[in-house]
């Protein structure tokens, strides 16, 4: 196998794991609050149609991120009513929201599907994208690949480093003791709701935007749900979220290379690989209890609503 | 809802109450639309008075989708390979062979919680990819028709092993009688049964089952595969009615929407009963809304979400109270 030949698999990984880095954090920040939003893959589908719309009818590739992050915005404001105005079951909700997105965004985007989609460029940065090894390997993504890891290092340090995060940790270990304290408990959960919407906007748009610049119903293939898995993978860490999805974006890409790389199965069997493998992680991770009761948010999917 | 409905009828430019009619009153109004009807709240029924039985014990079974397709395979793999050989017992193995493969498809997400505490539903979800993958494959391979023209299907089952017809000149079968006698049994479960009293003490006070000495794996257990026997019931009476052969796609979401059924029905099985037939009705809406006014047959999910966010929000609504502020005392 040629040097080049590993580099592209290098760089196909990247960019297949950068839809699942940007869901996965979001989903992170929401459930460190205490909130398990199962609508992943509905705000998914949603952000990716909204950014495909938007960058094809004109507006360019900036705009479809913004309408992407916008789309999830709105589907996680409507989970958020939901959940943290009238108190109703978290799982449930998610549910439906998935449901309810995946059916939204079939049906508005019917007229798109089969439409050539604007690929999102690779950046040329000067001196370093002309590397010899370096320079592909890690210099010659786009923006959005970038953007998600400055994301990684910035939800790490504000949940770690600073106040806000520390108050919005304890927002999911203990609501009620937050509250207490005089923390605005469902403000914080507002917030928290709220940008892991975006992200998975971000998430959905950067699939029809860069790894397949394209819409098709159903695009993101259970992604949305990877995400959540990948939360569980990270022990609610955002840095294990990132390496977590590089992991799973490997098995996507081992999936379309395996006929080069010469393995025989059939292709039914490779594509089960993501799949597998969120159920194989998930029981490495949980198969030790106290790893589990250490890390996740003591609330994490309890209704919070105050004594009056 | 149904002002939600007319309000997006009306924004897409439609006249809202031809669209109402055409959507949710014109597929009854003949006996072969009635039959659809009943045909397509047969599987729902089952998925969701199964998986209305985990619920109950905060079992998040979401994979019935899976199980109803681990179903179908098991029992179209009997369909087509046993029991033409077993004479009249080959229709009670292909049925036994499909809540089997069901089972057997809901017991991994059970082992796994209960042994590993693996969430069941990220597990049971990821499951039902598997399976649907599983039965691609089938189809394009060992099990394809060879006289089939190339199409990735299997060969028609047996004449004899597909489920009678409740009524001429309709595709409903009996199917309905056996998801009609399961709703009973389900009631009797739940309201004279032992296990039936763990599970709801399980899920509606985890603590005091825990002092009581219920065991919370058995619960699990209990949930996870009853839901997926009643699933894969319903994949292989799909398959051995109106499809009569396996083929790659055998379920318009039926296992996802029997969660929805679930909760409109109230986790009881008269509910389940009520909700499965007011959910056939959203199916044969879309379908309607498809040929009648072009749109997509994604808008199934819609009317679901909406359905199951009204519900979600009227529970909150019905359990208001007014209440009378007492007077404020002087400060």
């Amino acid at each position: 196998m040629s040097l080049d030949y590993c580099i592209a698999l290098c760089t196909a990984t990247v960019v297949a794991a950068t839809p699942l880095v940007f869901a996965g954090l979001g989903e992170l920040v929401a459930e460190r609050a205490g909130v398990l939003n199962l609508g992943v893959e509905g705000m998914m589908l949603s952000g990716a149609l909204a950014a495909f719309v938007a960058s094809v009818t004109g507006g360019g590739l900036l705009l479809g991120f913004l309408a992407g992050a916008l789309a999830g915005l709105v589907m996680s404001l409507l989970f958020g009513l939901l959940t943290l105005r009238l108190g109703t079951n978290q799982v449930a909700t998610g549910l439906a929201l998935t449901l309810f997105g995946g059916g939204l965004s079939a049906c508005l985007g019917r007229g798109y599907a089969g439409l050539p989609g604007k690929a999102l460029p690779p950046l040329q940065l000067p001196l370093l994208s002309d590397l010899p090894v370096l320079g592909p390997l890690l210099f010659r993504y786009d923006a959005a690949v970038y953007g998600s890891l400055l994301l990684v290092a910035g939800v790490s340090w504000v949940l770690f480093r600073t106040r806000l995060g520390l108050v919005l940790r304890a927002v999911g270990e203990s609501p009620q003791v937050a509250d207490a304290l005089g923390h605005p408990v469902t403000a914080l959960r507002w917030g928290a709701v709220a940008f892991g919407g975006m992200l998975a906007g971000l998430g959905g748009a950067y699939l029809s935007t860069a790894v397949t610049p394209m819409w098709a119903e159903g695009i993101s293939a259970g992604r949305g749900w990877i995400a959540l898995a990948l939360v569980v993978f990270a022990i609610w860490k955002p840095w294990r979220v990132l390496f977590g999805a590089w992991l799973f974006g490997g098995m996507t890409v081992l999936q379309l290379h395996a006929q080069a790389l010469g393995i025989a199965v059939p292709g039914e069997f490779l594509s089960m690989l993501p799949y597998l493998a969120t159920i194989l992680v998930l029981v490495l991770i949980c198969r030790n209890p106290r790893l589990l009761r250490l890390n996740q948010p003591a609330a994490l999917g309890r209704v919070f609503q105050r004594e009056r | 809802m149904a002002l939600t409905l007319i309000a997006c009828f009306a924004a897409l430019q439609m006249p809202p109450l031809h669209a109402l009619y055409a959507i949710f009153i014109q597929p009854l109004a003949s006996a072969y639309g009635l039959g659809e009807w009943l045909l397509k709240a047969t599987p729902l029924m089952l998925c969701g008075l199964g998986l209305s039985l985990g619920f109950r014990a905060n079992v998040w079974n979401i994979g019935a989708e899976g199980q109803l397709t681990m179903g179908a395979i098991a029992g179209g793999g009997v369909a087509l390979y046993i029991a033409p050989g077993l004479g009249p017992w080959g229709m009670p193995a292909m049925l036994l062979a499909g809540m089997a493969g069901g089972m057997l498809w809901a017991a991994i997400p059970a082992l796994l919680r209960t042994r590993f505490h693996t969430s069941e539903i990220l597990t049971s979800l990821m499951l039902v990819y598997v399976a649907q993958l599983l039965l691609a494959w089938l189809m394009v391979g060992r099990w394809q028709d060879p006289q089939g023209f190339n199409f990735p299907q299997s060969r028609a089952f047996d004449e004899a092993l597909i489920l009678p017809l409740l009524a001429d000149g309709q595709r409903a079968t009996v199917a309905l009688y056996g998801a009609l006698a399961l709703a009973v049994a389900a009631w009797i479960f739940i309201r004279h049964s032992f296990a039936g009293y763990t599970m709801l003490v399980a899920g509606m006070a985890p603590a005091a089952a825990r002092y009581a000495g219920f065991s919370e794996s058995r619960s699990i257990w209990w949930g996870m595969l009853i839901g997926g026997a009643t699933a894969g019931l319903a994949g292989i009476a799909e398959i051995a009615g109106p499809i009569g052969r396996l083929q790659p796609s055998i379920s318009p979401g039926y296992g996802f929407a029997a969660i929805i059924v679930a909760f409109v029905g109230r986790l009881h099985p008269l509910g389940v009963v009520l909700a499965a037939l007011l959910m056939s009705l959203l199916y044969l809406g879309g379908e309607a809304a498809q040929l009648e006014l072009g749109l997509p047959a994604a808008v199934t999910g819609v009317f679901q979400g909406l359905l199951l966010f009204y519900l979600l929000a009227a529970d909150h609504f019905a359990g208001l109270r007014l209440v009378r502020r007492p007077a404020r005392a002087i400060a």
